[in-house]
């Protein structure tokens, strides 16, 4: 069993986030768009906005509570984005939760073994409807990754 | 957001971009909030086995994701997913494609599923994924 595997299933609790605008544009550069739709009084998100909700969570929104994992020996395998509609527009607070949904290990290119972890992240608006879900696949390393690892 | 109906094929030209810049990625970490300092600080990533600093994933994926959307509708994108293959360099060029793989017309949209990839000038490939965007007619 990996170190990660006590984790399957925990939640963390509630965030709230808000979409803003500035931050929206801020987004858009570093991303390199300058679609006018991220511009203008009532400008739309782009499709991975959503990984700026890590200025919203707290120590008590983790799903890893008080053992996150060492960032020396995580990479980051996948992210998926699902929208039910077009993208946040600034100006919407979204209701997020973190869970740990599936943790899981794999043979790696170079032998050792690898574990694997989804977290997704629901986002939902005012009235309880989910807007939008972000699944990002953690992979931690048995030992220092090199220049070859198979991830970011 | 309206845009000409979609069709089976490349998504228009590449978009080549680069040398990556230490710069590029710590612009893309303020905005972003993930201040992961193997991203910036040369000595944690060495302490970490790395030879040097490298990209953030995220950051390619944001302009893979955005390249499409500049073509599709920013406001039609229903699904975007990647996979982080190979690490990219400060000094790597990038070049980004989309390939529309899939047509399908419902009674109000155009649903497109696109093959993306994001590419080193070494042929290797950095991210690969599929987007699905909804495009009204």
């Amino acid at each position: 069993m990996g170190q990660m595997s006590k984790f399957e299933g925990r939640s963390g609790a509630e965030f709230a986030m808000t979409v803003e605008r500035g931050k929206i544009r801020e987004f858009a550069a570093a991303v390199g768009s300058d679609h006018p739709l991220y511009s203008g009084d009532d400008p739309i998100s782009p499709p991975t906005f959503l990984a700026s909700s890590a200025f919203w969570t707290t120590d008590a929104s983790s799903p890893w509570g008080d053992e996150p994992p060492d960032l020396s020996r995580v990479l980051h395998g996948g992210q998926q984005y699902v929208f039910h509609g077009p993208p946040p527009r600034a100006g919407t607070v979204l209701h997020g939760r973190q869970r740990i949904d599936r943790v899981y290990s794999k043979q790696g290119r170079r032998g050792g073994m690898l574990e694997f972890a989804d977290v997704v992240t629901e986002f939902r608006d005012a009235d309880g409807r989910l807007v939008a879900e972000a699944r990002a696949t953690l992979v931690v390393t048995e030992q220092a990754p090199t220049a070859s690892a198979p991830a970011e | 957001m309206t845009v000409s109906r979609p069709a089976v094929g490349p998504l228009g030209a590449p978009l080549v971009q680069g040398p990556l810049t230490v710069t590029d990625f710590v612009r893309y970490q303020g905005a972003s909030g993930d201040m992961n300092p193997i991203h910036h600080d040369a000595e944690f990533a060495r302490a970490a086995g790395f030879p040097s600093v490298f990209a953030v994933g995220m950051r390619q994926a944001g302009v893979l994701a955005a390249f499409v959307a500049d073509r599709l509708g920013p406001d039609n994108v229903r699904r975007f997913e990647v996979q982080f293959r190979a690490i990219a360099w400060p000094g790597d060029v990038i070049t980004y494609t989309g390939e529309v793989t899939a047509v399908e017309e419902t009674a109000t949209h155009t649903v497109c599923t696109v093959a993306v990839q994001a590419t080193r000038q070494t042929g290797e490939v950095h991210l690969a994924g599929t987007a699905v965007f909804e495009v009204p007619f």
